[in-house]
């Protein structure tokens, strides 16, 4: 076990590796352009110019500027500063961090509260009316884009509520859980359904599968044979290996979206690490892209890894070599 | 499945020279597509679905003929009929069937202008995706040892890129069109599919036939053209079936984010971008073009379902896992 973790944890270092060195190729050898020319602005003047260039050190060729990156990252954590505010990569992604993990964790709680009991219901009477009714929602929820589902939610619960004197949820805005936790809430309702809808889907669909599956297996007739009650069948013996599956996609899709829920904070102006890169990539801002995306691969390494020794702690039948 | 390979192996063995003496004749023998087209013929949803596409691809094809019989070009403006007197889109009327958009244009010829750019994108996307899948999936299970290692490592990295951050990154580098939305979604696209083609190459290449071709001299190339991609085909033809709403809603988020195909070209995700000004007064500039996005998906992913139930029903878990 402790090799595999070390294993994989080393891959990981090397997939960041890559991810970094293939942006800083594609922002520094494809990309064309002066860099601290965009930067400098109106009445700019050589030597101001200059400054940039060494400020940024992009007066060295980029090779050495990508070893001075890894450098100042492994040694210092340091990610460099904004072009566009001067401000330290690493503060404003700490700062924007908060909104995107409250929009992650409170949707991902949302999403298994709601696809996991679906997924059951539909498992347990397998072709029924409420199979079929499962089955209709989990497509129509893997079929409806995020950005849509948003702004449909925005116009049915914001606005129309809103038109007729009930105006409870907020079109979005992320308030900060400390400063007031009713609000924090009330602000990502909205967020949290659309993330939430699009997602049970697939939660609702997997649950079904591997529940169908595992309620054919042996040792489920075993533990019916014994005369266990149809309940403690399905809920003790069946969903705890039925939910391995589960549990790799909340892995992968939690670690995907801490890095940052581009779409869903840019429909709903959350500010949040997504909606943070997406500007910096408008506005060509080199080192917030690259925080934003080592942030972003990072977590997806991570939550690779914790997927993986999940599986083998839920899973008997599996072994980690 | 294994009736194709036994009917390999006996014109191997005849050296192509005739049928079977020993095989019946009277029995008709149908190939597998021919008995799945025939299940899925039975399946009212999924041919709901095809009679969808189809409408949908025609639309696409003939969307400049559609427009010219409305009347209303996509990139036309009517600013004197096609907005309010406030400024405002004007509601669906005679005029506008589905309303007009905030600069006066019609909402109907601009969705079907759309189709065309949601389906060539999610098409050609999905076939380039899926021919490199293939190509590096089955070399990577059928040779296996390095090869294999170094094919699913880097299928690997690239499933571990934030890949909606770096497509943006990439479309903003390459500055925006049709092309780079195509390629930016297959480039993040094929990993997928190459993993589980791996994965059921792996298996196939253990299999009887594949010894038997094997030891009648095949050589590699011709094992993996001739004992292992036929039986692909199922779980390629259903994967793509499922993979082409996903390259659509790709596109329409990158349009969306305003990193998509440039304006003025009508697609799906820019008209919802730009209804999002005024859509609380004008819904139907929102709702009409999120309901094409949502049939078109829709139409593709229940298809994909029937098919995956009709063609191989082991095809159902390998999905499912992925």
């Amino acid at each position: 076990m402790g090799r595999f973790i070390l294993r994989r944890a080393l891959f990981g270092i090397l997939v960041l590796f890559v991810i970094s060195f293939a942006v800083f190729l594609l922002f520094f050898v494809v990309a064309p352009g002066d860099k601290a020319g965009n930067f400098c602005g109106k009445g700019c003047t050589p030597e101001r110019l200059a400054q940039i260039r060494a400020l940024y050190h992009l007066d060295q060729p980029w090779p050495s500027q990508y070893l001075l990156y890894v450098k100042r990252l492994v040694l210092h954590g340091d990610l460099g500063y904004s072009f566009t505010n001067q401000q330290p990569v690493r503060a404003i992604i700490f700062d924007r961090a908060p909104a995107t993990a409250s929009l992650a964790l409170g949707a991902a709680i949302v999403w298994l509260s709601i696809g996991i009991p679906i997924g059951i219901l539909a498992a347990t009477k397998p072709r029924s009316l409420r199979d079929r009714a499962a089955t209709s929602f989990a497509l129509a929820g893997l079929s409806i884009p995020t950005f849509v589902l948003g702004l449909l939610l925005i116009y049915l619960l914001f606005y129309q509520l809103t038109v007729h004197g009930a105006a409870f949820f907020p079109a979005g805005q992320y308030v900060p859980l400390t400063q007031n936790p009713w609000e924090w809430a009330k602000h990502l309702f909205l967020p949290w359904l659309t993330l939430a809808v699009v997602s049970a889907a697939s939660y609702s669909r997997i649950t079904r599968g591997s529940l169908l599956e595992v309620l054919g297996e042996d040792y489920i007739r075993t533990a019916r044979a014994k005369g266990l009650s149809e309940r403690r069948v399905i809920y003790r013996h069946g969903l705890r290996s039925a939910l391995t599956p589960v549990v790799t996609l909340l892995g992968i899709d939690v670690g995907t979206l801490l890095g940052g829920a581009i779409v869903t904070e840019a429909v709903f102006g959350l500010g949040g690490i997504g909606q943070t890169a997406v500007q910096a990539v408008i506005n060509g801002d080199l080192p917030i892209i690259f925080g934003t995306v080592l942030f972003a691969a990072f977590f997806i390494v991570v939550a690779n890894i914790f997927v993986d020794i999940a599986y083998a702690m839920l899973d008997a039948r599996v072994r980690l070599a | 499945m294994t009736l194709i390979a036994a009917d390999e192996v006996a014109e191997q063995k005849g050296g192509g020279s005739g049928p079977d003496i020993s095989a019946p004749a009277a029995i008709q023998g149908r190939t597998p597509l021919q008995l799945a087209w025939a299940r899925l013929r039975k399946d009212k949803v999924s041919m709901a679905c095809l009679v969808v596409i189809v409408l949908l691809i025609l639309v696409a094809i003939f969307a400049t003929q559609l427009t010219d019989l409305i009347g209303h070009g996509p990139n036309e403006q009517y600013r004197d009929k096609g907005l309010a007197p406030n400024g405002l889109p004007v509601s669906p009327s005679g005029f506008f069937w589905l309303g007009g958009d905030d600069v006066g244009r019609d909402v109907l010829s601009r969705i079907i202008h759309g189709t065309r750019i949601s389906l060539l994108v999610g098409v050609v996307a999905t076939a380039m995706a899926v021919i490199i899948g293939v190509v590096v999936g089955t070399t990577a299970g059928y040779f296996g040892g390095r090869v294999d290692t170094l094919l699913s490592r880097t299928m690997d990295v690239f499933l571990s890129f934030p890949f909606l951050l770096f497509a943006i990154s990439l479309v903003s580098v390459f500055s925006p069109s049709v092309k780079i939305s195509i390629f930016v979604i297959a480039f993040f696209t094929w990993a997928n599919v190459g993993r589980i083609v791996r994965g059921q190459v792996l298996s196939i290449r253990e299999k009887e036939y594949v010894e038997a071709a094997r030891s009648l001299g095949a050589g590699d190339f011709r094992i993996m053209a001739v004992d292992v991609l036929p039986n692909l085909v199922a779980p390629i033809i259903v994967y793509s079936t499922l993979l082409i709403p996903t390259a659509i809603v790709f596109e329409a988020t990158l349009s969306f984010l305003g990193l998509g195909v440039p304006i003025p070209t009508p697609t799906w995700g820019n008209m919802i971008a730009e209804s999002q000004g005024t859509y609380q007064q004008a819904w139907w500039f929102l709702v009409f073009p999120s309901l094409a996005l949502f049939i078109t998906t829709l139409a593709f992913n229940l298809l994909g379902d029937g098919l995956r139930d009709a063609l191989d029903p082991r095809a159902a878990r390998v999905l499912a896992r992925k």
